[in-house]
């Protein structure tokens, strides 16, 4: 890949303080303002924006994922949304299997099974009537899938676009698996209308608050995980295969390895995103696992600047904030809106908001630098 | 031939693209810690032959052979370096994006890169001290910290000799190292080349005549994928099918 | 008193006239009225037998003349005996398009009488073979009669008809030959009908051999039709990716954007041309696709993709924005769903054999596709332009040096290539509807293409495009379209194993990229 003046970007330095502001700021504050405060006061957060929040967190952990192989070892993967489905679908098919009779046809099958004629559970469903089974299923298939895929691509050194190209065409074979009846995950509709998760009731607010303050701390554990990865000398590793594959393959690294381990950790985050998200936005389907939301989640990264771990998260966050604030207002206009992102976030700001701001923080050191030269020289 | 048997042997070796043969029954035969400075014009395969020896291009016929017995055909590129052999780019290949000294230490030899050894490993005393002498032997010693990618071509070039260094291979393959280099540079890589020559073969692809005079021992001739004759830089130049190859063209060039 | 002459006169002339009324009014005498009219009247009658009779005697003899009378019958009687009259009506009514100057209609009335199970149409259907010129309507003539045999009692009239189903490789007798076949297996079963079931079997087994691979062929069609359309979609996404190391995701809406050209195109035509000419509003539409998806290519050009060289990663991020874009602009402007109706002499197809019918307008997109491969090749080595584009695409900056505008080349390449994409939307009119979400459907299978096919050489795309279209079609009647999809992704995948490259990339030595 040629010299890119722009991609240098590395991490910020371990647990500074800016981390330990966002933490506290996530992880205690935002709750407290949803219990503590009275529902009318204007400092009271309210029980649906929580909810929304943990999901955009959800997916800042699938972004980091994204960044490390995307952002840091240059491989586009155009394919996430397979990997967050998997896990997503996983603890969805918990989830369903615990309405039990509660469910619309008051039967121990998923509604839709019934809807479909389908007489018996399927044994791929059984495993998942256990939680700890769900909760390592959501991990463990996407890494598995991950792992299959990846040892194959990247062993015959499929590269750059082509396997761009493949992702996506194993989001869309994905995304028509999953619409199909036959595959008995609940078709287009996919799975929905949980009830209750650990005996807990996912309709009340406190399982709900709870559910957010776990994936607060599953964000927190991924990005550590992923700090630890880049600050090491197989992140440099990365680097280095992202700039110059050749010179690693001199330098005796093998990079098939390397992007196969980076490809595998994305997976087995972006599962654990999508098993954070079920419980808490009470529906998966098909249209989340296909082309286009692969897609998007490229955009988070890319605009909350790559190659940086809290551009990821960032970038996660505010994309997905804007998006719902705007399809309330403008539906129609999200498109474009998305659409727009993407080219004006590739030709002009390729280093994303973080990109931005450290530009900023440099301007301004370079203005007080000049000050202070001028300061001496004017003496 | 020392009777040690040689480092490198190319026995007969064809490269074919769609018909034209960029290597056309090369035999090439270097010894261990021989300084072999390879010469030719534009395509006469000096690359290819480099780039065959470390399997990135695949001959349709001939043998290669590194050390005593290990046919280097067929293997895979990082497999070949990991038997011992280095190589240094036309064009710098550094990691512009990361500092020089994390550049060396990429490169460090050691027992094991692969990716769990490399994500778990720490840096040595032994291996700091490893770094910096390699520094100083480049002269990028306070350039320890800089970001690659800012360092002018010259440093970029020994940036990756010392890359190369440190990877103790025992076959060093060098294309070009003085390539837009000033004179007093290009007399420093000269040194450098001559002090690593005492420990490792290297074999140098070079166009600068000057160059090649201040290094080099036995110099091979390519022209058309073959040798056409090899020896001391005088006998080479006093060769008649040499200096028709360059001279003739010369003419061409005028005419 | 003795009558007076004029008395005897006067009264025979009176008699005379008498008479002569009578005569009037007795229409026929009794002894001279035709089969045919005293069936007529027959047909209103108490008797069933004499109503069977009279209606055996219209069909045999009775003619199209005769229908309105029918009609007129038929409006006053009863319902039995209106359910009675109407197959007779409709035999005559068969027996006299048999003899119509339209082919098509000749066929549905040997198609109608074949099926209508009426012994007495064999004749008919016999002596309209005999000098049917068309090659089509006899087989469905001979077909018929054949049937219509079947269900005789003559044996060997019957065996005739097995026979003869057999070398017709007919379809539609397969149902009535198992019949044959299981009496004449069963344990019961008399020596004749056991010889008619030997005979239905052989019969049987010639049909099926017949359809399987007549089946096959139809698939091959198809398949290669499919082809066609991914061959022209992928051809310039191969040359713009060759030439720029550019993927563009919006290539798609490029062909939705010759889509929609189409369709204005059309409704222009609608609005301001007159009728007789509206046909050819395909023809001029084709020039407008292409100029209008290669003006859009331009403009993509000069806008996004040129600040993007070298970087096609990023490319791919940005067009796909502008697919976006693109897509719910189409959506926003002209709604869901639009319909382009395709000209007549498109409609229709061709008989190429007994089970293998191949649409007009799937045909036009193959031969287009040919047309198309042959102009390329044209341009692209027989043409300085595209010279100028080859050496571009193996070596910029060699060719920078010798003063060939390389970003010109790199423009008009990229609008060429949506020019490309224009056409195929164009074609695609004709067997699909127009909507924004059109270019989706093949966008990602011509990617598959151009990956599999490998990039600088024009035969790489082409087999890749034969290959996966043809794979598609191959696979959707055992495993449906998706797993076809399926199987098709685990095969790509498997394939790059061999060939990171693609089928066909160019050897020799590359600038590192």
């Amino acid at each position: 890949m040629p010299e890119n003046n722009h991609a240098h970007i590395r991490t910020e330095p371990a647990l500074g303080l800016f981390f330990w502001l966002i933490g506290f700021v996530l992880l205690i504050l935002m709750p407290l303002l949803n219990v503590l405060p009275a529902e009318d006061s204007w400092l009271h957060l309210s029980d649906f924006s929580l909810n929304r929040f943990g999901k955009f967190l959800a997916f800042a952990i699938l972004a980091l994922g994204l960044d490390l192989i995307w952002g840091y070892t240059g491989v586009l993967s155009l394919g996430q949304g397979v990997f967050f489905g998997l896990g997503a679908y996983c603890m969805g098919m918990h989830l369903m299997l615990t309405i039990g009779k509660e469910s619309v046809y008051g039967s121990d099958l998923p509604d839709f099974m019934v809807w479909n004629q389908v007489k018996a559970l399927p044994l791929f469903w059984k495993p998942f009537y256990s939680f700890p089974v769900a909760i390592l299923g959501a991990i463990l298939v996407p890494t598995a899938f991950a792992l299959v895929f990846g040892f194959l691509a990247f062993r015959s050194r499929i590269k750059g676009v082509y396997f761009a190209i493949i992702t996506q065409a194993l989001a869309l074979v994905a995304w028509l698996v999953f619409n199909r009846n036959e595959t008995n995950l609940g078709g287009t509709n996919g799975l929905t209308d949980f009830k209750q998760v650990l005996g807990f009731r996912l309709a009340e607010p406190g399982t709900q608050r709870a559910l957010y303050v776990l994936t607060v701390l599953c964000l927190g554990c991924a990005y550590l995980l992923c700090q630890w990865i880049t600050n090491s000398r197989a992140g440099r590793v990365l680097i280095a295969v992202r700039d110059s594959e050749q010179r690693v393959v001199f330098s005796g690294y093998t990079p098939a390895n390397y992007k196969l381990f980076v490809f595998v950790v994305a997976a087995a985050l972006a599962g654990l995103a999508g098993m954070l998200y079920v419980p808490q936005v009470g529906i998966i389907t098909p249209a989340q696992i296909g082309v286009l939301p692969s897609l998007e989640m490229v955009i988070w990264v890319a605009v909350g600047g790559r190659g940086t771990l809290a551009g990821a998260v960032l970038g996660a966050v505010s994309v997905n904030w804007a998006r719902s604030v705007l399809t309330n207002y403008f539906p129609e206009l999200w498109p474009f809106i998305l659409g727009g992102l993407f080219v004006v976030v590739v030709l002009l700001f390729p280093d994303g908001l973080i990109g931005m701001m450290r530009k900023a923080k440099e301007q301004i050191r370079l203005v007080k630098a000049t000050r202070v030269s001028q300061a001496e020289l004017l003496r | 031939m020392s009777e040690r048997g040689s480092i490198i042997y190319l026995d007969g070796v064809i490269v074919d693209y769609d018909g034209f043969k960029a290597l056309n029954n090369l035999n090439f035969i270097v010894d261990y810690n021989e300084l072999r400075v390879v010469i030719g014009p534009n395509g006469a395969g000096k690359t290819t032959l480099l780039d065959v020896i470390c399997g990135k291009t695949k001959p349709v016929a001939g043998r290669v052979v590194f050390g005593k017995d290990v046919e280097l055909i067929g293997k895979r590129e990082d497999d070949i370096v990991k038997l011992g052999i280095g190589r240094k780019f036309q064009a710098p290949s550094i990691y512009a994006n990361l500092t020089v000294s994390e550049n060396l230490d990429l490169s460090l030899k050691r027992d094991s890169k692969n990716v769990f050894p490399t994500l778990l490993g720490k840096s040595t005393q032994d291996e700091r001290a490893r770094i910096g002498e390699t520094l100083e032997r480049i002269g990028l010693s306070d350039y320890a910290q800089t970001r690659a990618g800012s360092l002018s071509h010259g440093q970029k070039q020994w940036l990756e000799i010392g890359m190369v260094i440190l990877q103790d291979p025992s076959l060093l393959l060098v294309d070009e190292p003085v390539a837009g280099m000033t004179d007093k540079e290009t007399e420093q890589t000269g040194r450098l080349l001559q002090s690593l020559a005492e420990k490792h073969a290297i074999v140098v692809i070079e166009h600068d005549m000057e160059f090649v005079r201040q290094i080099a021992r036995t110099v091979t001739v390519l022209h058309e994928g073959t040798v056409i004759c090899e020896g001391t830089v005088d006998k080479v130049q006093a060769d008649d099918r040499v200096r028709e190859i360059y001279l003739g063209r010369q003419k061409v060039a005028h005419g | 008193m003795k009558p007076s002459p004029l008395c005897i006169l006067v009264l025979g002339g009176f008699l005379f006239l008498l008479s002569i009324q009578a005569q009037a009014a007795d229409s026929k005498p009794p002894s001279a009225l035709s089969p045919v009219e005293q069936a007529l009247t027959h047909i209103t009658s108490e008797d069933e037998a004499v109503r069977d009779a009279a209606l055996r005697t219209i069909t045999e003899q009775g003619d199209s003349s005769l229908i309105p009378r029918l009609e007129e019958i038929r409006a006053n009687v009863d319902r039995s005996i209106r359910q009675a009259i109407k197959p007779v009506m409709d035999l005559l009514k068969n027996r006299a398009k048999l003899e119509s100057s339209e082919a098509d209609a000749r066929r549905s009335a040997a198609t109608d009488l074949g099926t209508s199970g009426k012994a007495v149409a064999i004749p008919w259907l016999d002596q309209a073979a005999a000098k049917e010129p068309n090659k089509w309507v006899r087989y469905t003539m001979e077909e018929s009669a054949a049937l219509l045999k079947l269900a005789g009692d003559d044996q060997v009239a019957r065996l005739g008809a097995i026979e003869k189903l057999g070398g017709l490789a007919s379809q539609n007798a397969v149902p009535a030959l198992q019949e044959f076949v299981t009496v004449g297996t069963a344990a019961e079963a008399t020596e004749a009908q056991q010889s008619l079931a030997k005979s239905a079997k052989a019969s049987i087994e010639r049909i099926e051999t017949w359809a399987a691979w007549s089946n096959a062929i139809e698939t091959m069609f198809r398949g290669i039709s499919l082809s066609s359309i991914l061959l022209i979609m992928s051809v310039g996404l191969a040359i713009i990716f060759g030439l720029m190391g550019v993927i563009n995701m919006a290539h798609g809406e490029l062909m939705m954007v010759g889509a929609y050209a189409t369709f204005i195109t059309q409704e222009l035509f609608r609005a301001f041309v007159s009728p007789a000419f509206f046909d050819y509003y395909f023809a001029v539409a084709m020039p407008m696709a292409f100029l209008v998806a290669a003006g859009c290519g331009l403009v993509l050009e000069a806008t996004v993709i040129r600040f993007l060289y070298g970087r096609p990663l990023e490319t791919m991020l940005a067009t796909w924005g502008i697919s976006l874009v693109l897509m719910q602009a189409a959506r926003v402007y002209f709604g869901d769903l639009t319909a382009v109706a395709a000209p007549a002499w498109l409609s229709g197809g061709v008989q190429v054999m007994v089970g293998v019918y191949l649409p007009n307008n799937r045909l036009f997109i193959i031969a287009l596709s040919v047309v198309c491969v042959l102009a390329i090749y044209a341009i692209l080595f027989r043409s300085t332009i595209g010279l100028r584009v080859r050496a571009v695409m193996q070596n910029r900056n060699m060719s920078a040096c010798l003063g060939i505008p390389t970003r010109k080349v790199d423009a008009y390449t990229f609008a060429f290539g949506s020019g490309l994409a224009g056409i195929a939307g164009w074609a695609l009119t004709l067997i699909g509807n127009v909507d924004p979400g059109l270019g989706q459907n093949y966008i990602v299978d011509s990617f598959m293409v151009v990956v599999t096919g490998g990039v600088g050489k024009l035969a790489g795309t082409i087999v890749a495009s034969l290959g996966i279209g043809g794979l598609n079609k191959l696979l959707e009647p055992s495993m449906g379209a998706v797993y076809g999809k399926v199987c098709i992704l685990v095969l790509v995948i498997l394939f790059l194993q061999w060939r990171p490259s693609g089928l066909f990339a160019i050897k020799g030595r590359q600038a590192d990229t």
